[in-house]
Parts: C-alpha cells; sequence; structure tokens
C-alpha cells in the first residue's frame, strides 16, 4: 500500500445563515487524528462533508486529499451504532460492503479479518447473539474489509464500558496502522492515548494542540498520557464556560 | 392462544347458539340450531367440500398474485422518487372507490368463472400490501444509508440486500390484512355472479329457504379465513424473526 493520504478541508458550512463553522483543517496522512469539541459544534459534519453524506447544510471551500487524487470511495467509516444487519451472520456482515457493490466476496479474507479482531468462534452466530464489544470489532472488521486508505470513526467506542473500550482502542490502533485516521471523541483520555495530532473544534475554527511527545499507541497511566488528558479536560471545560 | 382456550371459546360460542335458539322459539327457517347445522353440512359436505375448494383456490390465487404485484410495486415506488410521486396519489384515489362497487363491472369483464374472483381478491389486496411494504422500505434507518454511500453500493443491490430484508416484518403486517380480505373479495365477487364457490352456495342455499345449510357454508368460510389468517400470521412471524435475526422468538 502506498502511503496513506492526509486530508485538508479549508471553508466555511452554513446551516441557512447562521455559520456552523469556519476551518481550516489539515489531517495528515497514515496518522491518528483526534478531533474534539462540544456538543453539537460540527464535528460529525466535517466527517460527513469529507464523505459526501448529507449534511442539512451548505459548505463553501475544498475538500481534497494531500496526493492530489480524488477522495471518493477511499475512505471507510465506523460510527458509534455498529451498524450490523441482524439477519446475516457475523461473517456476512463483515463482507456486506462487496454484496452492496454486487460483486462475490473474498470470504477467506473475512475470515482473516474476523480472527484479527478475535471473533473467529462467533463467525456464524447473528449479533444479537454478541455482547457490544463484540459488535463493535465485527463493525472494526467490516471497516477493514473495505481495505481503504483512510478510515473515519465517529466515537465508535463510546457506548462501551471502559475496559472493553481501552480492548477496543488497543486493537483498533494496532490494526489501523499506517492508515490515516480520523476519531470523533468526546473522551480527552481516548485522545490522549491514540493522538498522533490532537485537533480541538468551536465555532472560531480548528485548533491543533499538543499531543503527548511519546508515539501513540501509549499506555493509560504513562505520566505523559495522564498529563495531556487532564490538560485537554481543563481546556475543553474552559471552552464550555 | 392456546388450544384448549380455543376448544373452550368454541364450547361457549355453540352454548350461546343453543341457548339463543331456544330462548326466541325462532323456527329453523329462521335460526337452526347448531345440531341441525351440523346434519346439514354433514349430509351436503361433497357439495360444501366442492364449493369451499373453488373459494380456498380464488383467495389463494387472489393472495398470491396480489402480493407479487404488491411487492413489485412498491420496490419501484421505492427505488424511484418520479414513480412514487406519480403513483401514490393515483393509488390513494383508487383506493376512495369501493371494490364492492366494481364487482359488477369485474364478472362483465372476466366472466362468472374465477377470474373476475380472483381480480377482485387481488385488487381488494394489493392497496395494503402495497401501502405496508413500502412504508417499510422506505423507512430506513439513515446510518444504513451513511454506510452503504461509504461503501459506494449500487441502488439495487441497497435494496435487495438492507431494504427488503429491513422492509420484512412490514410486509408481514401487510400480509396479515391481505388474509382477512383475500376472502371478502372472492366471496363478494362470487355473490355478484358465480356459478360455483361458498358464496355462490350462500345464495343458492339461501334463496331455497336451506338456512341450515347457508350457516354450515357461512361456518365453512369462517373456518377457511381462521386457517389462512393463523398461517399468514406464523409466515408473518417468520419475516419478523429473520429481519431480526432470532431463530425463535
Amino acid at each position: 500500500m502506498t502511503k496513506a493520504p492526509g486530508i485538508m478541508l479549508k471553508g466555511q458550512h452554513r446551516i441557512g445563515d447562521r455559520v456552523l463553522f469556519d476551518t481550516d483543517l489539515q489531517i495528515p496522512g497514515a496518522q491518528w487524528t483526534c478531533l474534539l469539541g462540544r456538543s453539537g459544534v460540527g464535528k460529525s459534519t466535517i466527517l460527513r462533508l469529507i464523505l459526501d453524506l448529507e449534511t442539512g447544510g451548505t459548505f463553501n471551500g475544498s475538500i481534497a486529499a494531500t496526493d492530489g487524487m480524488p477522495l471518493a470511495g477511499r475512505i471507510s467509516y465506523m460510527a458509534q451504532s455498529d451498524l450490523l444487519l441482524p439477519w446475516l451472520s457475523v461473517l456476512d456482515n463483515v463482507c456486506i460492503g462487496a454484496r452492496l457493490r454486487g460483486t462475490t466476496p473474498n470470504i477467506g479474507r473475512a475470515r482473516d479479518l474476523l480472527h484479527r479482531v478475535g471473533l473467529s468462534d462467533h463467525a456464524g452466530q447473528k449479533p444479537a447473539s454478541l455482547s457490544g464489544g463484540m459488535r463493535q470489532r465485527a463493525a472494526l472488521a467490516r471497516s477493514l474489509f473495505e481495505d481503504r486508505p483512510i478510515v473515519f470513526l465517529d466515537e465508535p467506542f463510546s457506548a462501551l464500558d471502559a475496559g472493553t473500550r481501552a480492548d477496543m482502542q488497543e486493537l483498533a490502533a494496532e490494526v489501523l496502522r499506517g492508515r490515516t485516521v480520523l476519531l470523533i471523541t468526546h473522551d480527552p483520555a481516548e485522545a490522549a492515548r491514540l493522538a498522533d495530532q490532537i485537533t480541538v473544534m468551536s465555532a472560531q475554527g480548528t485548533q491543533n494542540w499538543p499531543p503527548p511527545a511519546t508515539a501513540a499507541l501509549r499506555e493509560i497511566n504513562a505520566a505523559e498520557t495522564l498529563a495531556c488528558q487532564a490538560r485537554l479536560l481543563a481546556h475543553l471545560r474552559g471552552m464550555a464556560a | 392462544m392456546k388450544l384448549r382456550d380455543t376448544l373452550l371459546a368454541l364450547v361457549i360460542g355453540l352454548g350461546l347458539w343453543q341457548v339463543l335458539v331456544v330462548a326466541t322459539g325462532a323456527p329453523h327457517f329462521i335460526l337452526p340450531s347448531p345440531w341441525r347445522v351440523a346434519q346439514a353440512a354433514y349430509k351436503s359436505r361433497v357439495i360444501i367440500a366442492e364449493n369451499a375448494w373453488i373459494t380456498a383456490i380464488e383467495v389463494m390465487l387472489g393472495l398470491l398474485i396480489g402480493t407479487v404485484l404488491g411487492v413489485a410495486t412498491a420496490i419501484q415506488l421505492a427505488i424511484s422518487k418520479t414513480a412514487e410521486r406519480l403513483m401514490l396519489p393515483i393509488l390513494v384515489f383508487t383506493q376512495a372507490v369501493p371494490v364492492f362497487a366494481l364487482a359488477p363491472l369485474l364478472t362483465l369483464w372476466f366472466g362468472y368463472g374465477m377470474g373476475s374472483k380472483i381480480v377482485m381478491a387481488v385488487l381488494i389486496i394489493y392497496f395494503p400490501v402495497t401501502s405496508a411494504f413500502h412504508d417499510g422500505l422506505t423507512r430506513i434507518d439513515a446510518g444504513y444509508r451513511d454506510l452503504s454511500v461509504s461503501m459506494r453500493a449500487g441502488t439495487w443491490h441497497f435494496m435487495r440486500h438492507i431494504q427488503i430484508p429491513q422492509a420484512l416484518p412490514s410486509l408481514g403486517t401487510g400480509l396479515r390484512l391481505a388474509a382477512v380480505y383475500a376472502p371478502i373479495g372472492a366471496v363478494i365477487g362470487e355473490w355478484v355472479g358465480a356459478s360455483r364457490g361458498l358464496g355462490y352456495l350462500m345464495l343458492l342455499a339461501n334463496g331455497r329457504a336451506k338456512i341450515d345449510l347457508m350457516f354450515a357454508s357461512l361456518i365453512v368460510l369462517a373456518c377457511l379465513t381462521v386457517i389462512l389468517h393463523v398461517s399468514v400470521g406464523i409466515l408473518a412471524n417468520r419475516l419478523t424473526w429473520y429481519a431480526q435475526g432470532m431463530s425463535r422468538s
């Protein structure tokens, strides 16, 4: 795989007459960017704009990949809700992308990916019989099956319990290595662990925030991680005030 | 519904009927007793069975054709916004015409045979099936749409792999209604003009003052409808379990 491209987004997004945000966002290639900010500030809108999904507003500006190629078809997407299809087995859910494009899925590869996320024993089960953490692992395998250089994660771990969330962060960091990742999160601890770049979004625009000096993925209890998390939390609380 | 409860309800129903017959002292050519109806049913079992078979075929074929047409229409409406804009008002308008009022016309066009009754049953169930399934197809979780856009899904593949399976419980709801309506359509068709079928037999018995035979035909018709209702109910439950990823409820 050639180096995953970065993304540049510059412009203004309006909903009716109201400016939601006016920003110049740089997402570096092959790194994890964590996007934080208050609810309703437009984090998900940024993600939807780049994915070319309906946003309910109008965007004036430019969105481009750093390698100059079109972004369409190079991004896979994982949301807070796992969006697994209840009537399909875990294995069939992983390769749904191929079926939706009308191609024959590579079942062997889907099985390999399930093995990587630790769900080999559950390939034939329906999502309803899985725990929340297992369902998100299946959704992660489905994202990996798409094999896109860019991956967007919209709070995918926020509904999980603390232990499962830490496990999922480690798994995602491992399997998504080398890809450009944009993670939307409300959790400063998650950003401090995972981010190569931390971006805080407010009505004034986006602002990069120094991540810990050590390389991601960081230990939860490392001094740098905890210090970064505390500073970030204080900053976010200051914004809220 | 347990078998024991059903049998109990049946016994109570028959008891009330018998009490009514005794209490009112109605003559048997106005209100025959359950025993008299049972005798008539046994005596005329061949003719009842033959006519019930005809009605059952009409209802089944009507249900089958109506469902196929309804499903195809709903899919077409859900895929094409233009079709939806043009067709939905027409569909709603046609519902303003009572299908019963069309029965003489259908008999004129499709004859005294089974054809006009099947068309009648098709017309009466077409709208509930179309409407329920279309509703299910279009009321889709926005997240699935986002996901399939990011996966670059084709319209038809999205329909086939996500919209249709997700809408199966709604189709089940439409089919439950259709199972109740279809026999009504077939019997009304038989009343307006037929030489066979339970509706025809009821009119015939009525004309010859064989009220016990009329009751027997009516009860057989009710039994047919209940069997259909229960079978379609089982099918509808299976559709729902499938869409929810459950093997058993």
